[in-house]
């Protein structure tokens, strides 16, 4: 029988294998950033240990930098320290770091795809559950704790339990409106927060096909808020186009032997996956979170559900919970949900698509009087792109805040943070009781519904400007 | 990490599926740079109302959190890990365990238990009920035991990690066992693969 790409990439990676013990895997990338790494270089200072593959790690601050007034530096001084110990530690050991401010300089997850680090058939870990972005390629991704990452600075290695291999297939044609962001909300609200537990998702069919790169990590991206180890795409041509002539990507010859190898990884016809779901992409909606975890979701179309209606008692008890959480009552039309701040970023949704899909949007357009609204690009050469293209100008003329790089809101480490009870529309992964700041709601929605909501104060597809 | 072999204590029911590791430590606290102090932190916006339970004085010096399905989802700060252990938990009961936090758990000798979910709503309900009710789960057994409930039940747990939390053993350490195979694969990797330098 044949295998799946997650099948076939496990294997090429097995250093040891041996009976009754977790399969000890090759790490080709690791990537490093300063929340989940202080512990783990302590670690190994402590053991007298040593990073053993400093030329197959890379550093970047990204979650606790501030994104405006650079000049000023870290106001914060438990973020500044923690940024400074990433910058030593990257120095002692002789890791390449983008320090913040650097043209480097980006979300994790946004900068090793755009220099071509990211590569079909390698195996990528992080100290961040996003790391499943990286699966766009073909590669096998995913998020690691602080010990393992402390384990992969020191061997280049990771003991893993294989996981089981599911399979999420689109066919057909994504309508018009619909992007990847509500493909992938759709996928979790139908699977749910643990459907992908213990799995790899492998997104197949013709809908998945016909998507840029970038929307393919933005699906990969939110793997793990369906439970699941990670979230994997074939490479085919839209994959090797994307790489072609990016800095770390081969070239010449190393291109030929890559290209050659790379043909090879796809899921043979006779593989079969231990579990599989069928989605028809003509049925998918712009598609909005209502509740406090990712599945909680509707379309645009819908209305905040009635927590009565749920078959499972903890399914009920769980929306009562996130109905008082968000200050939302049952039967609401989504459309009639105010927000008061719009954020457009993350690892899911802040690369040069997205952001000229937002902008797209508000061209001639204003955002509604009081509603607060920035544009947080994933990385320093997303943001120069951008402004390359006036794009920032687009932003700004409609009332946007135009920002530095960084994680910024999705996770509120840095001062960018929603105040208790403030309502967001967010184009980040998670709408975590708090996540976004103390007591703040968050809607999850794409960069275009972003826009067009931050235009009508409500939650709102760009369909529906036309008519006002 | 010090050798783990049995956890007794009495329980804390957490009646909400679906914890994620946002809830368990709040991203503010991640701009620590120690493994320590933690506790102060675990599950802080919940313990900011009076009648979440770990602000009940009758479950004070519980070492088992009984916790509804998917506990531990989202992020993959072990920063979660290390909150729940410095408040004084040894081990976590649920239906269900997010893939990372179970991973990180079982790295620090945080005991993950998973049983059924009539099980564990069972425990849940009988530990509200009754705070003397006693939790035996024992590691090298791989079985929970609730005597007072008559519950008796085996728990998952692989052979590896098995010995690794009997023995206390350091991951890395085991792994650098393979330090020749380690050179020898890397000997045959394929030139074109990325270099960060």
């Amino acid at each position: 029988m044949g295998q799946t790409l997650s099948e076939k990439v496990w294997e090429r990676h097995v250093v040891h294998r041996g009976e009754g013990e977790p399969d000890l895997l090759y790490v080709d990338l690791h990537l490093v950033h300063e929340v989940t790494s202080p512990q783990a270089f302590d670690g190994l200072r402590m053991s007298g240990r040593t990073v053993r593959r400093p030329d197959l790690t890379l550093a970047t601050a990204d979650h606790n930098v501030p994104t405006t007034g650079l000049e000023l530096g870290v106001t914060d001084p438990i973020s500044r320290r923690q940024l400074e110990v990433l910058s030593r530690n990257c120095e002692e050991f002789g890791i390449r770091l983008y320090p913040m401010g650097d043209p480097g300089q980006g979300i994790v997850h946004i900068i090793a795809p755009e220099q071509g680090f990211t590569q079909p058939g390698m195996t990528i870990v992080c100290g961040d559950s996003h790391t499943s972005t990286h699966g766009a390629f073909g590669a096998l991704a995913f998020g690691i704790g602080t010990s393992e990452v402390e384990h992969v600075l020191a061997t280049q290695t990771l003991p893993q339990s294989r996981p089981g291999t599911m399979a999420v297939t689109i066919e057909g044609e994504i309508p018009r409106g619909v992007t990847a962001k509500d493909v992938v909300l759709s996928v979790i609200a139908r699977i749910g927060t643990g459907g992908g537990s213990g799995s790899i998702i492998e997104y197949r069919g013709s809908a998945i096909r016909a998507l840029s790169m970038e929307s393919r990590m933005t699906i990969c991206n939110m793997s793990i808020e369906a439970g699941a180890k990670a979230g994997m795409i074939a490479p085919d041509d839209t994959t090797f186009a994307y790489l072609d002539g990016r800095p770390f990507a081969p070239s010449g010859a190393a291109w030929e032997a890559a290209f050659a190898d790379w043909q090879t990884l796809p899921t043979d016809a006779d593989a079969a996956f231990d579990k599989e779901v069928v989605l028809d992409a003509a049925e998918i909606r712009p598609s909005v979170s209502w509740g406090t975890n990712p599945a909680q979701t509707t379309t645009i179309a819908g209305s905040v559900p009635e927590p009565d209606s749920f078959a499972d008692p903890a399914d009920r008890e769980a929306a009562r919970r996130a109905l008082a959480y968000m200050g939302l009552q049952a039967g609401t039309p989504m459309r009639e949900i105010p927000v008061d701040t719009v954020f457009i970023g993350s690892c899911t949704n802040s690369r040069i698509e997205d952001l000229r899909a937002a902008a797209d949007v508000l061209r001639d357009r204003r955002v509604r009087e009081g509603l607060r609204a920035l544009v947080v690009p994933g990385s320093m050469r997303v943001k120069a792109q951008a402004e390359a293209e006036g794009l920032d100008r687009v932003f700004t003329g409609a009332g946007f805040e135009w920002r530095e790089a960084g994680c910024s809101m999705c996770l509120a480490m840095n001062p960018d943070k929603l105040s208790p009870g403030e309502r967001a529309a967010s184009t980040s992964n998670r709408n975590f009781e708090g996540r976004q700041g103390k007591g703040g709601r968050t809607h999850l929605v794409s960069p275009a519904v972003a826009a067009a909501t931050a235009v009508a104060g409500h939650l709102a597809t760009p369909d529906d400007l036309d008519g006002a | 990490m010090e050798p783990v072999r049995q956890v007794t204590g009495r329980g804390v029911p957490l009646v909400r599926s679906d914890v994620d590791t946002d809830q368990i430590i709040p991203s503010d606290w991640l701009k620590r740079v120690e493994r320590t102090g933690f506790g102060d932190g675990l599950f802080s916006e919940w313990r900011e109302s009076s009648d979440f339970v770990l602000n009940q004085k009758r479950y004070e010096g519980a070492r088992v959190l009984v916790a509804g399905s998917n506990f531990g989802t989202g992020s993959s700060r072990e920063h979660a890990v290390w909150a729940l252990q410095d408040y004084g938990f040894a081990a976590v009961i649920s239906p269900r365990f997010g893939d990372i936090f179970r991973n990180n758990a079982l790295k620090g000798g945080l005991v993950p238990v998973v049983l059924d979910e009539e099980i564990v709503v069972r425990l849940q309900d009988a530990v509200a009920e009754d705070q003397t009710i006693e939790i035996v789960i024992d590691v090298e057994a791989r079985r929970v035991a609730v005597p007072a409930l008559d519950i008796d039940e085996a728990f998952e747990l692989d052979d590896f990690t098995h010995h690794r939390l009997l023995n206390g053993l350091d991951d890395i350490g085991l792994s650098l066992r393979f330090e020749p195979e380690i050179d020898a694969y890397e000997q045959r990797r394929p030139a074109w693969l990325p270099t960060t330098s």
